[in-house]
């Protein structure tokens, strides 16, 4: 969707203001807001790519007037609500209103954590066919407006480039976020020339590459 | 940490205090309700945090770009297979399930983002800092990443082509930087230091030898 998480190319945000020597956290909310919601997607109701897409729902100006971890929480709020875990009454309340129901997953332990984090969760599947590209052919980026998720910036829509790497094949983010299974798809490192992407005044030494799942793509003749 | 303090780095916008203290509420409203309902350990809240605060960081990545440096054989597995190389020094899972290694050479500056949200590589470099998950980081690196690199203090020659890593899917980058005379003979322990966080994102450069304590 073309939300407010699509961030390239926009302008008037200002310089980047690294903080000298940042600590991990923010203050110790910040510290739990990120264990919450690691934890919570520990129960295995939600993949990583509906959390992507419950962030990147917040209307625009709330996306860009909340922090990262104030995203992430607002984020949690909307599936926990949708899933039935959290209600808005019981957040209201401050305490739990009613029995929980299981989830997919247990609760992560504390001796699960590390064996947890250390898996990570990989995303690459087998494929389901061939691979439509190979390393040195031209493509061009669809022109599409999904009003689901997408990991297509607009940025790099309608655009034509070269493919520098064949990923494999990995769960395709469109259809995984909406529920419709991982429908696994061929990813692709596609480079991008400065000028194709900004056009006159692009700085002529700049490169982009951008992973790119089959279905963006179409071959360039 | 004050409030005003995380307030001031979080806050590019004219927020006011009183939201923060909201969200900090929402969140401990949400554990102890998830707490009381058995769906969260807070146990395991603890050792996740711990984790983050300890355990994974950017000196994770330093020895693997030490390593890269001072061993060719090991430069090479990183160039053919970077999550497996990362593995040998014990480092993967959350956020690093599928790494690649780029580069830095005099002709090609590597730089990393993710304009669509937050992805970083955390088992190598720790959690992002506030700047990488911002907009000012997240809109320019992409269309003006030159001008992002001054406001770094990098200058590069104006030949050298600068390559953006979008990371739009699962893979994850890390930039090798290019490693800096003078540290010949140096321990890869020794040259782990001359390795910031940041020039792992590509927003800077190594440390030279003379930048850090002998």
């Amino acid at each position: 969707m073309n939300g407010a998480q699509d961030l390239g190319g926009m302008m008037g945000f200002g310089p980047v203001n690294p903080e000298p020597n940042e600590p991990p956290f923010h203050g110790d909310w910040e510290k739990r807001a990120l264990a919450v919601t690691l934890a919570c997607g520990a129960l295995g109701e939600w993949n990583l790519d509906a959390s992507r897409h419950a962030r990147e729902t917040l209307p625009p100006p709330e996306y860009l007037t909340s922090s990262y971890y104030e995203i992430w929480t607002k984020g949690l709020v909307k599936l926990l609500a949708a899933r039935g875990l959290v209600t808005p009454g019981e957040l209201e309340a401050g305490r739990s209103l009613a029995p929980p129901r299981s989830t997919a997953k247990p609760p992560v332990t504390a001796d699960r954590v590390a064996p947890m984090l250390a898996r990570g969760g990989p995303c690459d599947r087998e494929p389901a066919g061939p691979a439509r590209f190979a390393v040195g052919d031209r493509v061009r980026t669809k022109v599409m407006n999904p009003t689901g998720h997408t990991r297509l910036p607009r940025y790099a829509r309608g655009k034509a480039g070269v493919v520098e790497s064949v990923h494999g094949a990995f769960v395709f983010p469109d259809k995984n976020a909406h529920g419709f299974g991982e429908n696994p798809q061929w990813l692709y490192g596609v480079r991008f020339e400065g000028a194709e992407l900004w056009g006159e005044g692009a700085d002529p030494t700049v490169l982009v590459s951008v992973d790119c799942w089959e279905p963006y793509l179409e071959p360039v003749a | 940490m004050s409030h005003d303090h995380s307030h001031d780095h979080h806050h590019h916008h004219d927020h006011d205090g009183s939201e923060l203290s909201e969200t900090a509420l929402r969140v401990r409203a949400l554990e102890s309700i998830l707490t009381e309902k058995g769906l969260i350990d807070p146990a395991a809240l603890d050792v996740m945090i711990e984790t983050y605060e300890t355990r994974i960081g950017p000196r994770n990545g330093a020895r693997v770009v030490a390593k890269a440096w001072a061993d060719p054989a090991y430069a090479e597995r990183l160039r053919r297979d970077a999550t497996a190389a990362i593995a040998e020094l014990g480092y993967g899972g959350r956020q690093g399930e599928h790494m690649v290694a780029v580069w830095n050479t005099p002709e090609e500056h590597n730089m990393v983002v993710c304009t669509l949200c937050s992805c970083y590589p955390w088992p190598v470099l720790g959690l992002p800092p506030v700047w990488y998950k911002s907009a000012p980081y997240r809109s320019r690196a992409v269309i003006d990443p030159r001008g992002v690199l001054a406001e770094f203090g990098v200058t590069l020659p104006e030949a050298t082509r600068i390559k953006v890593w979008d990371s739009t899917a699962e893979v994850r980058y890390l930039v090798i930087p290019m490693r800096p005379a003078g540290a010949e003979g140096w321990s890869e322990e020794r040259l782990a230091d001359l390795v910031t966080r940041d020039s792992m994102i590509g927003t800077g450069l190594a440390l030279r030898p003379e930048e850090v304590r002998p």
